[in-house]
């Protein structure tokens, strides 16, 4: 449990660091904090799974949260070595940046191993409020602003019919607590249809709050308008957060009711594979690609939801993994590609083989993952869901996911393309330390998940 | 000794040679091949050719799904390892005469390649046969996307997605084989234990069909091919037509039919038809074809449609006739784009009109594409010969079983002379006849050029006038396949 004490408590000394202009220490002790976090994230780990619900039945950190609390934090850890030098440039309270996102991942990791509605609600909403912050904190840009400003409205009207939701739920079962409705919808032969209407409502809340279409509309613009490290965030932590969520309250509480629940997800699910990719296909935006191509991945991630089982966990941890590694190393190029003079637009990924030949072979493993192309990690994750869905029966729903993963060859390869087989005049491009530690490092690791995935895949 | 060797001294080699400067990297590449073929002979003097599985590995890989690296050799496997190694170093040897920029990535590309395609060859496991199928193709993709010509992105784009396509629909069939399996694994012999009825059987066919029939490529799966054969730099061409169209021959033998008899038997002879109309089709495209790599490429179409004719016939005579094909196609489709490339090198044109001639000033060279094009339409006493005979004999064999599709065997036959009639066209029109300004200053060839053909000559008449050795590592394997999928349907 030491790990939200420890996650909650760095943020509050990194704003002291900040009070007494301790900037150079910020990102050092932000990361030895979250390594420590880990660390006892990881000590958590039980071979039998036998974690017991603590502070009176509130949280329940067992092996689903070490995994994902585990998966989060290492996300962040990277994104920060990607800060370097990025905060400063937008403005000068660096240390609140570095604060807020702590704050958000102390939301993230309440929302993993929540044990009650309750905790579930604070969770997303300490996440949800920090990123509405983060959105806007470039001042003085527009669309900044305007990012904030989407995502506050938008955000708040979900969370509406999240608390809605809840409410119903409780009204109905009469507990907060996740064993209780689980005993309540086992032991009721005629569930209440308040109830129902209540699991109605929580899935267009967190339908929102993970960006699956048709809740998605918020996605493209504030991804655009945020600064690409929060985008960055927000399109791979917070999207795993989201789906652990989802994962962990359905897989409790709701499994057996799953007649009324699958029908409406996999409308959605088929809504969002083809808006996500059918979308990104137009785009002219290398970071507007990548917020549509995250819409569809949402989609993937919810086949495991749709067929909901014991591998379920472990698809979602091993595909989120993977989509998150992936598009850290490719916000991460975006990043360089913009500050050296080009826009986020395709062209200016042309000639980054000549350019920087490092820089181009580890986007291309990105978006080969991001692709689902064999020896990578994407394709071990899109293997899971695929196998989770077909073994349901599914069949349907795999052959739609099978068109759409063709047709998502067509975004990512644009890029592959650019890079390596359209010429560009434009000079070399330098890669600071810091990114190459993070860019090899996730490209290490997406290949070696992707030849042997039983290195994450059997911890849930 | 197991095969693992095999599969991962190509990777160590094409990580090796990816990071060598332009000029070592060619030698570098040359030696790993050869250096895999010596491994593939010791493989082959060790092979007892009766129908098991020899050299096999067996470890998990991922537990949680039952996957486990599994690979092995046996008759079918071995030849397609014969075919796979002789032919990359062959290759290599062919491509000495170019400047490609960036030489070691050229290389690498190539010899991962060639890592996933004996993955392809050996695997006893299904998630590892899609593995390296789809790692066979990633640098095949860059290969023609980086060296090839002037439309090279759009068109290989265009290969990328079909072929992509097809193997997911496969990965799902594998997928559906792995969950009805009654212990949860991906290994084959579980597979072809099981029965499914004929309706699951149907969508597993058609799930495989698509993937195969595209890689071959079938009719009307290969609009695909001509494009990218032609743009395609030589090597990558011939890494293409050589070896990677036989995996799809290949996992139509190990994959499709064994696991999925019922729907495959379903829809037997619709099969045939694509494949007989793919020859025909073919032949009389490659009759009006001007540009000499192209009427190659679509020749080859028409090949691969008479060797899945006779697999789809599925006796004895059918399959035993498609594997010695596969080794012989190999080497003459190799042949024919080397001979295409020499041209093109030296004149910078491919274009058959434009040329004539050449014999007087170029007889050595006249010699060796006489060699390779008689090989190619099958001359009895070279190596084309006993494979489209085996592979008639299939088919007729198939069309007295059945009494109706007579047709279909007589059409297919017409093959040999719409070969004779294209490619005799082809040699007439370039090589005989007057010199023009053009053709008056050809090179004869020499040094590696010489030594490349000659080698692809020897392996063309040696093969013609003695492929019993060839026929026989396979024969034991193939009568057991065949008869346990016989006994299947009679069931």
């Amino acid at each position: 449990m030491n790990t939200i004490i420890i996650i909650s408590v760095l943020p509050i000394v990194l704003l002291y660091l900040g009070l007494y202009k301790a900037q150079k220490a910020l990102l050092p002790v932000t990361v030895i904090g979250l390594l420590a976090a880990l660390a006892c994230a990881i000590c958590q780990w039980t071979a039998k799974d036998t974690a017991a619900p603590i502070y009176t039945g509130m949280l329940l950190f067992n092996n689903f949260s070490v995994v994902f609390s585990s998966v989060t934090i290492v996300s962040t850890i990277l994104i920060l070595l990607l800060s370097k030098g990025y905060f400063e440039r937008i403005s000068r309270h660096t240390a609140e940046y570095y604060a807020i996102i702590l704050f958000s991942l102390a939301g993230i990791i309440v929302m993993v191993s929540f044990n009650n509605l309750v905790m579930l609600f604070i969770g997303i909403e300490i996440m949800s409020v920090s990123l509405y912050i983060l959105a806007g904190i470039k001042k003085s840009d527009f669309a900044s602003n305007e990012a904030a400003l989407k995502y506050f409205l938008m955000g708040a009207f979900s969370t509406g019919f999240l608390l809605f939701g809840m409410a119903l739920l409780y009204g109905s079962s009469g507990s907060f607590n996740m064993d209780a409705i689980r005993e309540y919808v086992v032991n009721h032969p005629h569930i209440d249809p308040m109830f129902y209407t209540g699991i109605a409502l929580l899935i267009v809340g967190l339908c929102f709050k993970v960006g699956a279409a048709p809740f998605h509309f918020w996605t493209p613009d504030v991804y655009e308008g945020a600064p690409t490290l929060i985008t960055a965030f927000m399109s791979t932590v917070v999207k795993t957060a989201g789906f652990a969520a989802f994962l962990r309250l359905f897989s409790a509480c709701f499994q057996p009711l799953s007649d009324f629940w699958t029908p409406i997800l996999l409308v959605i699910t088929i809504i969002t594979l083809f808006i996500g990719n059918i979308t990104a296909l137009y785009q002219q935006s290398f970071k507007r690609m990548l917020a549509f191509s995250s819409i569809s991945h949402a989609g993937y991630l919810l086949f495991a939801i749709v067929s909901l089982g014991a591998a379920s966990g472990n698809s979602v941890f091993v595909y989120a993994t993977a989509y998150s590694i992936a598009s850290i190393i490719a916000f991460g190029g975006l990043i360089l590609v913009q500050q050296q003079g080009g826009s986020d637009n395709f062209e200016s990924f042309n000639g980054l083989g000549k350019r920087n030949p490092f820089l181009a072979f580890v986007l291309t493993v990105a978006m080969l993952s991001l692709a689902g192309i064999p020896l990578t990690a994407g394709f071990i994750g899109k293997f899971f869901m695929f196998s989770g869905a077909v073994s349901r029966y599914h069949i349907g729903l795999v052959i739609i996911a099978v068109i759409n993963a063709i047709i998502s060859i067509f975004y990512y390869f644009r890029v592959i393309i650019a890079m390596y087989f359209r010429a560009d005049e434009r000079a070399e491009l330098t890669v600071p330390v810091y990114y190459k530690v993070v860019f090899a490092l996730s490209a290490l690791a997406t290949i070696l998940i992707g030849v042997y995935p039983d290195l994450i895949a059997r911890f849930i | 000794m197991t095969v693992s060797i095999l599969l991962f001294l190509p990777i160590v080699a094409a990580v090796i040679t990816a990071l060598l400067k332009n000029g070592i990297a060619k030698h570098a590449a040359l030696f790993f091949s050869v250096a895999q073929l010596v491994i593939a002979l010791i493989f082959l003097s060790k092979f007892v050719p009766d129908a098991s599985t020899q050299f096999v590995i067996d470890v998990p890989w991922i537990s949680s799904y039952g996957i486990y690296f599994s690979a092995g050799i046996d008759g079918i496997s071995m030849v397609l390892v014969l075919l796979t190694t002789v032919l990359v170093p062959l290759i290599i040897l062919t491509t000495y005469q170019h400047q490609y920029k960036n030489e070691g990535a050229f290389y690498g590309l190539i010899l991962f390649m060639q890592a996933g395609m004996l993955v392809v060859f050996t695997a006893l496991d299904g998630f590892l046969f899609y593995v390296g199928w789809e790692a066979a193709l990633i640098p095949i993709y860059f290969i023609c996307a980086l060296w090839g010509g002037e439309n090279r992105i759009r068109i290989t784009i265009k290969f990328f997605i079909y072929t992509f396509a097809g193997s997911l629909f496969m990965l799902v069939g594998i997928i559906y084989l792995y969950l009805q399996s009654p212990d949860k694994t991906f290994d084959i012999h579980n597979f072809y234990k099981m029965t499914l009825d004929v309706k699951h059987q149907s969508w597993v066919f058609w799930a495989f069909f698509l993937a195969f029939a595209i890689k071959m490529p079938l009719f009307p799966f290969h609009t695909w091919q001509p494009d990218t054969y032609t743009e395609a730099p030589s090597g990558g061409t011939m890494m293409l037509s050589g070896i990677m169209l036989k995996m799809g021959i290949y996992g139509v033998i190990r994959w499709m039919i064994p696991n999925a008899p019922l729907g495959f038997f379903h829809f037997q002879a619709l099969a045939m038809i694509l494949g007989v109309i793919g020859v025909v089709y073919a032949s009389i495209i490659a009759f009006k074809q001007k540009d000499g790599k192209r009427l190659v490429a679509y020749s080859s179409i028409a090949h691969v449609g008479l060797i899945a004719a006779g697999i789809f016939a599925w006796n004895i005579a059918g399959v035993q006739g498609a594997m010695i094909q596969m080794l012989n196609h190999g080497i003459n489709v190799v042949g024919m784009f080397f001979i295409w490339d020499i041209i093109s090198r030296r004149l910078n044109t491919r274009e058959i009109d434009q040329l004539g001639g050449i014999a007087k000033v170029a007889p050595r060279f006249a010699i060796g594409f006489l060699i390779i094009l008689l090989g190619t339409v099958g001359l009895p006493l070279t190596n084309g010969f006993i494979g489209e005979f085996l592979l008639l004999k299939g088919v007729f064999d198939f069309s007295v079983q059945h009494y109706v599709n007579l047709v279909l065997a007589i059409i297919a036959g017409l093959t040999i002379i719409f070969g004779a009639v294209y490619m005799l066209r082809m040699y007439k029109n370039v090589m005989q006849g007057e010199t023009n300004p053009l053709t008056a200053t050809f090179a004869d060839v020499s040094g590696t050029e010489k030594f490349t053909l000659c080698l692809i000559c020897v392996l063309v008449i040696a093969l013609g006038i003695y492929p019993q050795p060839i026929l026989h590592i396979s024969e034991a394997a193939v009568t057991q396949l065949v008869n346990q999928i016989g006994s299947k349907f009679t069931m």
